[in-house]
């Protein structure tokens, strides 16, 4: 009887703190988001998407920095996918037992994991040391390693769901490979691989880190990718940090920008695999 | 005409083969690249500091003298503070995910959990400097020191001024970072665990506890194990989060927590941009060097013991 008592109360015991982390967890999701759109909203106005980012004490917005986040990240993932749906072609159709695939699929599960602000150095030192000055080039060049394993990834895992009976069909009729890859298996699982891309384009769009030596920042107008040009995540660090309370503002008006982006990109991504996935 | 179409069928998958190995393979050149192009950069510290880079508490940019040690200090210790916090939390959710929810409720909090993943490290930093820092150097740091700060020896960890940012705040962040990592791969592994064992240990009357602990947990401890690899391997290189709340300084001269200091991440966010002598520049770079090669080792090791899950779990299904 005792030692059933005994049992029961470390169950419970255990099962409550289990309970207790959800609670925890969900607590800090919650504080951080409220705190997001109640001073981020506070600091939302017109300016920020028709104005110049300012100097401290002056009015101003956010203008160049948004359309600098959306060339940046915009281009990054154009040059990222197709080096990721390729690579992730050949480790699902070609490479699954080989060597190469095996150890690129594997070296590829530690890139994406790996520290961003290390891609940044790496670009500083092949790119920006070599050029001799900060560019925008360079920051988008940097967003596109980064787009490139999170496609690799998504695209070898869809394609690898794709049941063989459809290849077999296909291969069945006389048709090459590179066309049963393209017209058939590629198409079944486009879904999944645009999942990918959304993920990809919401990661890079928060990403700071590898921009802070690669793009640097402009506090004026630019549309010239071989010169610094603003970002709004370089942005938010810069007034972030800054005393100023005008900047710090602007700052929560950008955090707030970027995690609404983010987050809508995030859920955009599973409803449209779930619909895709229910037909 | 038969052959001419089996031809260009032939040449197309050439083409095609060629163009997607050789994107795959540029994923293995990415990865020497890096290594050799931060070498490369480093050389010049290499040469001048050697190994005393690793010993040197010294990190004077205007004397041109440079040592990891802080930096390395700072990164460990965050790092080491986000696991301790993060590993049973993350446990109790992933528990609660398998075994507690209801399945109504485990989608949408599955969700959530992978959100508070999405949400970009900038904004936990700004949040962390401006919200959370303020609150915690007034309320929890004092009630800290209060409590563990009389304890002998850990003690002297929770001692100090109060001032919210610094090492303590930076690897409290850092552990609400990697919560929803460690929590959604603690999830899948538990979920690998095959009906049939948990089933017939509820039979014999063991609790959802006992069946957690002793059936579910050493049959997927490799996995679990490689979840919070994953999870150091994200906090060691995360960047903006830490920035935000360390404090950078580069001094270290006390052993309590409240100090602030600098991990090899926050000072090559704060100082490269900055570095005016070519020395700072590959200082600087052979940090990033030291920290690639930290996070590399971790990951692999996280990727093997997941792996190893996997074959486990292919050998007996």
């Amino acid at each position: 009887m005792d030692i059933r008592f005994k049992r029961k109360l470390i169950n419970y015991f255990a099962l409550s703190m289990s309970m207790i982390a959800v609670a925890f967890g969900l607590f800090w999701l919650f504080w951080i988001l409220l705190s997001v759109f109640k001073l981020g909203l506070g600091g939302l106005n017109l300016d920020l998407f028709t104005k110049m980012t300012p100097p401290p004490g002056s009015e101003g917005g956010l203008l160049n920095a948004i359309v600098g986040s959306f060339i940046h990240v915009g281009l990054a993932t154009l040059i990222g996918t197709p080096f990721g749906v390729l690579a992730g072609v050949y480790l699902a159709e070609y490479g699954r037992y080989t060597w190469l695939g095996r150890s690129t699929l594997f070296i590829n599960d530690i890139l994406l994991s790996a520290p961003s602000i290390v891609i940044g150095l790496f670009v500083y030192a092949v790119f920006v040391a070599r050029v001799g000055h900060f560019s925008a080039l360079a920051g988008i060049f940097a967003l596109a390693l980064l787009v490139i394993p999170v496609v690799i990834r998504t695209t070898e895992n869809m394609l690898v769901l794709v049941p063989n009976n459809l290849r077999e069909a296909v291969y069945a009729l006389g048709t090459p490979k590179w066309k049963v890859i393209t017209k058939v298996t590629l198409r079944a699982s486009v879904a999944g691989i645009m999942t990918g891309i959304l993920l990809a384009v919401a990661r890079v769009s928060g990403e700071t880190a590898p921009l802070l030596f690669t793009s640097l920042s402009n506090q004026f107008w630019t549309l010239d990718l071989n010169k610094p040009m603003a970002t709004l995540p370089v942005t938010i660090f810069k007034f972030a940090m800054s005393p100023f309370e005008d900047w710090q503002r602007m700052a929560w008006a950008g955090v707030f920008l970027i995690t609404l982006g983010v987050l809508s990109l995030n859920i955009l991504a599973r409803v449209f695999f779930r619909q895709k996935h229910k037909n | 005409m038969v052959n001419s179409a089996k031809r260009s069928a032939g040449l197309g998958d050439m083409i095609f083969l060629n163009l997607t190995r050789l994107s795959a393979v540029l994923t293995l050149v990415m990865l020497l690249g890096i290594i050799v192009a931060l070498i490369y950069g480093a050389m010049p510290s290499l040469q001048k500091f050697g190994f005393s880079f690793l010993a040197s508490r010294e990190w004077n940019p205007p004397m041109d003298e440079f040592g990891a040690v802080v930096p390395i200090y700072g990164t460990l210790v965050t790092s080491l503070i986000a696991l301790i916090i993060a590993v049973p939390v993350s446990f109790g959710i992933a528990i609660f995910l398998t075994e507690l929810s209801p399945l109504w409720l485990r989608r949408p909090l599955g969700i959530a959990i992978e959100l508070l993943a999405g949400i970009p490290s900038i904004v936990y930093g700004m949040w962390g400097l401006l919200i959370f820092a303020p609150l915690f150097g007034q309320y929890i740091q004092p009630f800290l020191s209060n409590t563990l700060g009389h304890i002998p020896l850990l003690g002297r960890l929770f001692q100090g001024p109060p001032m919210g940012i610094g090492l303590l705040s930076a690897g409290v962040i850092l552990s609400i970072m990697i919560i929803p990592f460690i929590a959604s791969v603690m999830r899948d592994v538990f979920e690998v665990t095959p009906g049939i064992l948990k089933e017939s240990a509820y039979a014999v009357g063991a609790t959802t506890w006992e069946v957690v602990w002793k059936v579910v947990l050493p049959y997927t401890r490799a996995g679990v194990i490689g979840g919070i690899m994953l999870g150091l391997g994200r906090a060691l290189g995360e960047t903006m989060a830490v920035t935000f709340v360390i404090g950078n300084s580069a001094q270290l001269d006390t052993s309590s927590l409240y100090a602030a200091g600098n991990s090899i991440a926050s000072a090559l966010a704060n100082e490269f941009s900055e570095a005016a002598s070519p020395t700072h520049t590959a200082a600087l770079i052979e940090l990033g060097l030291i920290l690639f090669l930290i996070t590399f080792i971790v990951l692999v090791f996280s990727k093997l013991l997941l792996l190893k899950l996997n074959k486990q779990q292919g050998k007996e299904s």
